[in-house]
């Protein structure tokens, strides 16, 4: 792991005749790959520990020439630099840190020859398997083999055989086959899981990746250990013998799952999403994410997924839908219950709608148990934009009490839902009918039967937006697909409603950076695709309800215990 | 019978002729159309179209294939298709003059032929008469007169098409029809400087460009292609021109202008100017045969009088007027033929070509051949 | 190289007029109004097909009536005006004796609407699969007609000699085990 670095601790190393600064400790492969060279590896993970067993990333590597008198360092008086003790046998690039004058070779005939025996050797019992393997188009093995591997095999015993399909546990499926014992999903599931589950046995060429006797890979970050195996060894069920992933679209999104905002890539094909996989941010979540967050793209083309404009239970359009809301306005008693799980323009564009109407602003907590590592006790991933658009002031409560209270006393006859389910939120059968709700929201429930009004709005997958998460991060995450017929983006109807000119995320960020003070000077498309980091100071006394997290310690002890 | 047909009024006898003769023109022209798919096969080495075939003429032994062979039944498809396709009409030209054009292509084909006589017969005292809708004097003045307004409908479809291409078209046609009409007049002068002697009563009627042609002696017998070659090459040349035909299809040339004036058009107005162009090719070639080619006499110095005798049919009028119409249809025939081959023959001119060859070529070769003509007549008539 | 310039003759009177090279051309053009012609009458006859014809693209079986495509999708990559449309899937496990190659096509089409015959289907398929035979002559009256699915697509291509039996040598070394 890279620690920031004072410049004391700044130590310069020479990659193939150039010199680069690195922090004391580096190693070698990092060192290189600052330098734009490509050190091939597989055991190798930047946040696993080293343990050196696929030899792939062996280098040269030399330190000057020290007079042993006098401790000098000699110069070679044919080049007046200083002379480099070469040794004889290449060394690991993992294994190897940084130190005062190393020298490293990554060219070199004798490190061509070491990756070239490499390759053979790992290629002797690897199966033919690239036209079925769901890795292919992503296998380190296929990579390294264009660059070192021999096209033809001399090796003409029989390969081995080892279990092919096992099912290591609900989502990860197993090919020993092709495995090259790299222990990668070992080390994961021991360091970064906690959950001690898998082990080599058998020894030699014969050694076998298993799960513990009686036990399974199930825990809610087994998925990582696919996205970290360098061959297509552990493969997802779920993404088994779907497409290939050079047809996919990547596009950078954020996982809405819990406040920890982990960072994501969608993979989509013609407007179909195939699977979400983590995006390293070592700020947020390193290289990982969790399973259930990888599952919530399903939703999208869920079979209770509203693409019906109604008005009073009837087909509708979107401007008459808008002006049948605007009269039930019009009669006062509004409220608008927003939503932590909306975007922060969304938020900014639902303060501005209850500013209009006048109308009294809720939000509704979600609260589920937080694992200490990727998911969070904060179920909304966006209750701290609510906080800076200034939707709220105060943390939201689990229920609706306040609200279902106004209605029994007759305050409120309008609420209008930015996608939460007011029945779950706490609201009865009998507070339900002395109300007339709006609804806007992209699936089905309790609250969109009931609703009056009924927009059905899109998905994380299928906007832009932004959001802030348990660390006051601001993240954005990008349209992935296109939205079904008869949705609108939340934005739209949020800003018709409103009678606010807001057509797309630009449009909206402008108003936003003129009127919410922590956000201005901003534009959508210059925050960093990293995130930015907003001043958390306002809020720091707040009790939320979010425990410790792989990179958040809450500055007030939970109010909720997760 | 030929008395009764006598006894109608004239009016009524005019419209049956002229009906008929309309009946011959149009399938003729409808034939050529086949002919030139025909020709055009035979001479690349290909069979043609040789594929259509009504499926109860299917069971006709020897004949049913051999029509079928020679793609008659594809006449009858075309003509079919053409007139039930959709006649679309582009929502871009002007309505009137874009419907207007092919009917006035039309027009001109037809009214010139009343003034080209197209047999004989002799009467009972033995006098040729001629066989035609209309026996005027001027002749060939009409036909000149007449078939010049065809370029109108080229100009007007180019024109009414309201695009570029058809433009083009429409423009070449009219500058290429004025400069060829200069050289193609001045060749038929000295043929009518030899028909007509000085002090007599002068005639630009056909017939007696024929009856010229039928003279006993070697001069006399002899057709006017052999008496003035250049004269006829002149005509010919310009005849090539005036109906449009390769190697002077400037108007629509595909290579440079689509489909030249008619790119817009399709189905039946489409056809129409079709008709038309092969209509122009058989009164040109008509008017060819009748000035040069001896009319209806069979050979040279071998009248239709001289074979009527041989074959003892001099006094059945009937069987003469057959007679003649055949060996005139036949010429024509021929040198439709004629047509045909040198279009599958000769590359298309460029358009710099046509207008050099018209204005620098012909047009001077035609003056110097009148001019010498001229002299030659004056002193042989001495 | 040398040059070698040719003069060119400058044209008498007569080849100016250009009426014997009409003349002359005439002649040739007639001599071929009596040759006999050249024209394959098509329906009745057909052209002989020679060896490495690219005709229609087919999914072929092995010797034992057996599915060769794993759908990989490589020529659905390959293919330039992306005709080809594969939805992968496993095996279906009633085919016992290929279980072992785990993945199948579900649905395979190629939309000989945008087919252009390069071949690179067949070049680029790893397991022989597909090959572009005799078939040359494709109609349909509806755009869905000229899409070729799985089932017609086999029915196309037949069965083709095999000298690999890659999957088989697999599944007798699996069943053999190793040698310990």
């Amino acid at each position: 792991m890279i620690q920031p670095a004072k410049p004391a601790d700044l130590v310069t190393v020479n990659v193939d005749g150039k010199d680069i600064a690195v922090p004391k400790g580096t190693n070698v492969i990092e060192a290189a790959r600052q330098l734009g060279i490509d050190i091939p590896h597989y055991c190798y993970h930047p946040k696993l520990t080293i343990v050196g067993n696929c030899r792939m990333c062996l280098i040269e590597m030399g330190l000057p020439a020290v007079d042993p008198a006098t401790k000098a360092p000699i110069v070679d008086p044919a080049t007046g630099k200083p002379k480099i003790n070469w040794m004889p046998r290449p060394q690991i690039g993992c294994g190897t840190n940084a130190s005062p004058g190393l020298h490293i070779r990554t060219t070199s005939p004798l490190v061509k020859d070491c990756r070239e025996g490499v390759m053979e050797f790992l290629l002797i019992n690897h199966p033919l398997d690239c036209p079925i393997c769901d890795q292919a188009g992503e296998c380190k093995l296929q990579e390294q083999s264009t660059g070192y591997g021999r096209g033809y095999s001399r090796f003409v015993e029989q390969k081995n055989v080892k279990p092919k399909r096992t099912q290591l546990g609900p989502r990860v499926t197993l090919d020993d086959e092709r495995c090259i014992l790299c222990s990668r999903c070992i080390r994961f599931s021991k360091e970064i899981a906690k959950d001690d589950v898998l082990g080599f046995i058998d020894r030699g060429s014969y050694s076998t990746l298993t799960c513990y006797p009686g036990r399974k890979l199930e825990n809610n970050y087994s998925l990582n250990t696919v996205d970290i195996c360098p061959v297509g060894a552990l493969t997802s069920t779920d993404f088994r013998f779907k497409m290939r992933v050079w047809f996919l679209k990547q596009t950078n999104s954020i996982d809405t799952e819990s406040s920890v905002g982990a960072n994501t890539v969608v993979w989509s094909r013609e407007g179909a999403i195939y699977r979400i996989t983590p995006r390293r941010n070592d700020e947020v979540n390193d290289t990982w994410m969790a399973d259930s967050g990888r599952e919530l793209f399903k939703a999208v083309k869920a079979a209770d997924r509203l693409t019906a404009i109604k008005v009073n239970g009837a087909d509708s359009e979107l401007d008459i839908a808008i002006n049948a809301a605007t009269q039930l306005c019009k009669e006062g008693g509004v409220a608008v219950v927003g939503s932590g799980r909306s975007s922060v323009e969304e938020q900014f564009l639902t303060k501005k709608l209850a500013d209009t109407l006048k109308a009294s602003t809720f939000l509704v907590s979600w609260v589920g148990q937080g694992d200490k590592l990727l998911v969070s006790a904060d179920r909304n991933p966006n209750v701290r934009g609510a906080l800076v658009t200034g939707l709220i002031k105060t943390l939201p409560a689990p229920k609706l009490t306040d609200l279902a209270a106004q209605i029994d006393a007759g305050k409120i006859r309008t609420v209008i839902s930015v996608g939460e389910d007011l029945a779950a939120a706490g609201l009865s059968a009998v507070q339900f009918a002395k109300i007339s709700v709006i609804y806007l929201g992209t699936h089905a429930n309790a609250t969109s039967a009931a609703a009056k009004v009924v927009i059905p709005t899109q998905s994380v997958f299928e906007k832009h937006g932004t959001l802030v998460n348990q660390q006051f991060r601001l993240q954005k995450f990008a349209q992935a697909v296109p939205a079904p017929v008869g949705t609108t983006d939340d934005l739209v109807v949020l800003a018709k409603l409103a009678g606010v000119a807001v057509a797309d995320v630009g449009s909206a960020w402008k108003l936003i950076a003129a009127e919410v003070p922590a956000l201005g000077t901003m534009t959508f498309v210059n925050i960093p695709e990293t995130g930015l980091l907003l001043d958390a100071t306002p809020w720091a006394a707040l009790p939320f309800v979010e425990g410790e997290t792989l990179h958040y310690k809450p500055a007030v002890p939970a109010a909720v215990t997760a | 019978m030929a008395d009764f047909y006598f006894n109608l009024p004239l009016w009524f006898r005019s419209l049956v002729q002229g009906l008929a003769v309309i009946a011959v023109i149009f399938p003729i022209a409808g034939m050529c159309s086949m002919a030139e798919r025909k020709v055009s096969a035979w001479l690349q080495g290909r069979p043609g179209p040789n594929r259509a075939l009504p499926f109860w003429f299917a069971w006709v032994p020897v004949v049913g294939p051999l029509l079928q062979r020679l793609g008659i039944f594809h006449v009858m498809a075309d003509g079919g298709k053409m007139l039930f396709k959709e006649d679309s009409l582009p929502g871009h030209v002007n309505k009137f003059y874009f419907i207007l054009a092919p009917i006035i292509a039309m027009m001109p084909a037809l009214t010139t032929v009343t003034t080209v006589p197209f047999g004989a017969y002799f009467d009972v005292a033995g006098n040729v008469i001629p066989l035609g809708l209309a026996r005027v004097d001027i002749g060939l003045l009409a036909v000149f007169a007449v078939s010049s307004l065809g370029v109108y409908s080229l100009i007007l479809a180019g024109w009414a098409s309201n695009s570029k291409y058809p433009f083009l078209g429409g423009v070449r046609a009219s500058a290429q029809l004025i400069s060829y009409e200069l050289a193609m007049t001045l060749s038929v002068i000295p043929v009518f400087l030899w028909i007509n002697a000085p002090g007599q009563p002068g005639t630009m009627s056909l017939a007696r460009a024929v009856e010229f042609q039928s003279q006993p002696g070697l001069l006399g017998g002899a057709w006017f292609i052999f008496i003035m070659p250049v004269a006829a090459l002149i005509f010919l040349v310009s005849l090539f021109a005036e109906t449009n035909r390769h190697p002077f299809d400037m108007a629509e040339g595909e290579a440079d202008l689509v489909g030249g004036f008619h790119t817009e058009y399709g189905a039946f107005k489409w056809g129409l100017f079709f008709v038309a162009e092969y209509s122009h090719m058989l009164i040109g070639s008509g008017v060819f045969t009748l000035l040069f080619l001896g009319g209806w006499n069979p050979l040279p110095w071998v009248t239709l009088s001289q074979l009527a005798v041989w074959l003892h049919v001099a006094q059945l009028p009937l069987v003469v007027g057959v007679l003649s119409i055949a060996i005139f249809l036949a010429k024509v025939l021929a040198l439709i033929f004629f047509f045909m081959w040198v279009r599958w023959t000769v590359p298309r001119f460029r358009y710099d070509q046509v207008m050099e060859i018209g204005w620098k070529k012909l047009l001077p070769l035609a003056i110097a051949n009148l001019i010498a003509y001229a002299i030659g007549i004056a002193v042989l008539q001495k | 190289m040398a040059i070698i310039p040719l003069e060119r003759k400058p044209l008498t009177f007569v080849e100016r007029t250009y009426l014997p090279g009409i003349a002359s051309g005439l002649k040739t053009t007639f001599k071929h109004l009596f040759q006999p012609k050249v024209t394959m009458e098509y329906p009745e006859q057909r052209p002989a097909i020679s060896p490495g014809y690219r005709g229609v693209p087919t999914l072929v079986k092995d010797p034992h009536g057996r599915e060769k495509c794993v759908s990989c999708q490589l020529c659905e990559f390959v293919c330039p005006p992306k005709a080809i449309r594969i939805t992968p899937g496993e095996v279906p496990a009633d085919q016992t004796d290929r279980t072992h190659v785990e993945k199948a096509p579900q649905a395979f089409d190629i939309d000989m609407l945008r087919c252009i015959y390069c071949g690179l289907c067949q070049e680029v398929c790893p397991e022989e699969a597909i090959f572009l035979q005799n078939q040359y002559s494709m109609t349909g009256y509806s755009r869905a007609e000229m899409v070729n699915d799985k089932a017609r697509l086999y029915e196309l291509g037949g069965t083709l000699p095999d000298a690999h039996f890659k999957w088989d040598k697999k599944l007798v070394a699996e069943q053999h085990g190793n040698a310990h």
